[in-house]
């Protein structure tokens, strides 16, 4: 009875769309309370990741590919975003010992 | 059994979500990235998205998480840091009201616009092809054929992206390593 119920439930466009949010949140309090760079790093992946989401799910939602075509670039411009900030990253720990972002505080007046 | 596979991606996209923000080790951290990163594929496997959700775990399950432990390794900060020692007091309770706030304005504003997206449906027909690599198909004839100058350029950002990294990580000639990783 209650699994027939529970059967019936179809996640709609909406379920999708709050979980996104909620991944971008979530990606966006890590970027707010982290030191380290490379997890900053790893957050706004989560961020870019959550758009993703919501990308694909009103492609679905209104029957358009384009929706996907967006996503896939997305994904290129996020390869190369990462490469480049670990780049940067490996240049400044090259002089200093730990990553943590409050060290890099030089041009501060 | 949809309910089932959206619950169980949305566990395992939360959970390491909040791994990736808790962990103190970054390989931890980089390791419950991975797991959101398998949720979200297969996210896009039931939103009948199959091309990027192999893409998904090729490029950022397997490359780009590859390249954050290559460079944890490599500088050699996978000690676990001390997050438990806060410099600004307030800035934790904070940074949780900001993110609940942006969460509730994210939902608020798709509930708002519900409306928006039940007018635009439909607002392109697609051939709807009923076999197995449709959406590969679909997706491959939109990008080389309407975005294929977007296309193009994104080839000229990875190469510029792969000179800058040489460039910048690179040691200089002369220039002496300060700390000994």
């Amino acid at each position: 009875m209650i699994a027939a119920l529970i059967a019936e439930i179809k996640p709609n466009s909406t379920w999708y769309l709050v979980l996104a949010a909620l991944l971008f949140a979530i990606g966006t309090l890590g970027v707010m309370v982290r030191r380290n760079a490379l997890v900053l790093f790893m957050c706004i992946e989560l961020m870019l990741n959550a758009v993703n989401l919501s990308f694909v799910a009103l492609a679905k939602e209104m029957d358009d590919i384009n929706g996907q075509a967006v996503v896939f670039f997305v994904l290129v411009v996020a390869a190369a975003e990462v490469v480049i900030g670990l780049g940067i990253v490996v240049a400044i720990m090259r002089k200093r010992v730990s990553a943590s972002v409050d060290d890099l505080a030089e041009l501060k007046g | 059994m949809e309910l089932f596979v959206f619950v169980a991606a949305s566990i395992m996209v939360l959970a390491g979500a909040i791994g990736v923000v808790t962990r103190s080790n970054p390989v931890h951290a980089a390791l419950s990235m991975v797991l959101t990163l398998f949720g979200v594929a297969v996210m896009f496997v039931s939103l009948e998205a199959h091309f990027l959700a192999a893409v998904q775990v090729i490029v950022y399950a397997g490359a780009i998480v590859v390249l954050f432990l290559f460079v944890i390794m490599l500088l050699g900060v996978d000690k676990a840091e001390d997050v438990h020692t806060e410099p600004l007091k307030v800035q934790r309770p904070l940074a949780l009201i900001v993110a609940t706030g942006i969460a509730g304005v994210l939902i608020a504003a798709m509930f708002a616009g519900r409306d928006t997206i039940a007018s635009g449906r439909a607002s392109i027909d697609l051939p709807t092809v009923e076999d197995s690599d449709a959406n590969t198909r679909q997706l491959a004839r939109l990008i080389f054929s309407d975005y294929v100058v977007a296309f193009e350029v994104t080839s000229v950002l990875l190469v510029i992206a792969v000179v800058g990294t040489v460039l910048l990580a690179r040691k200089r000639r002369g220039e002496k390593s300060e700390v000994s990783v």
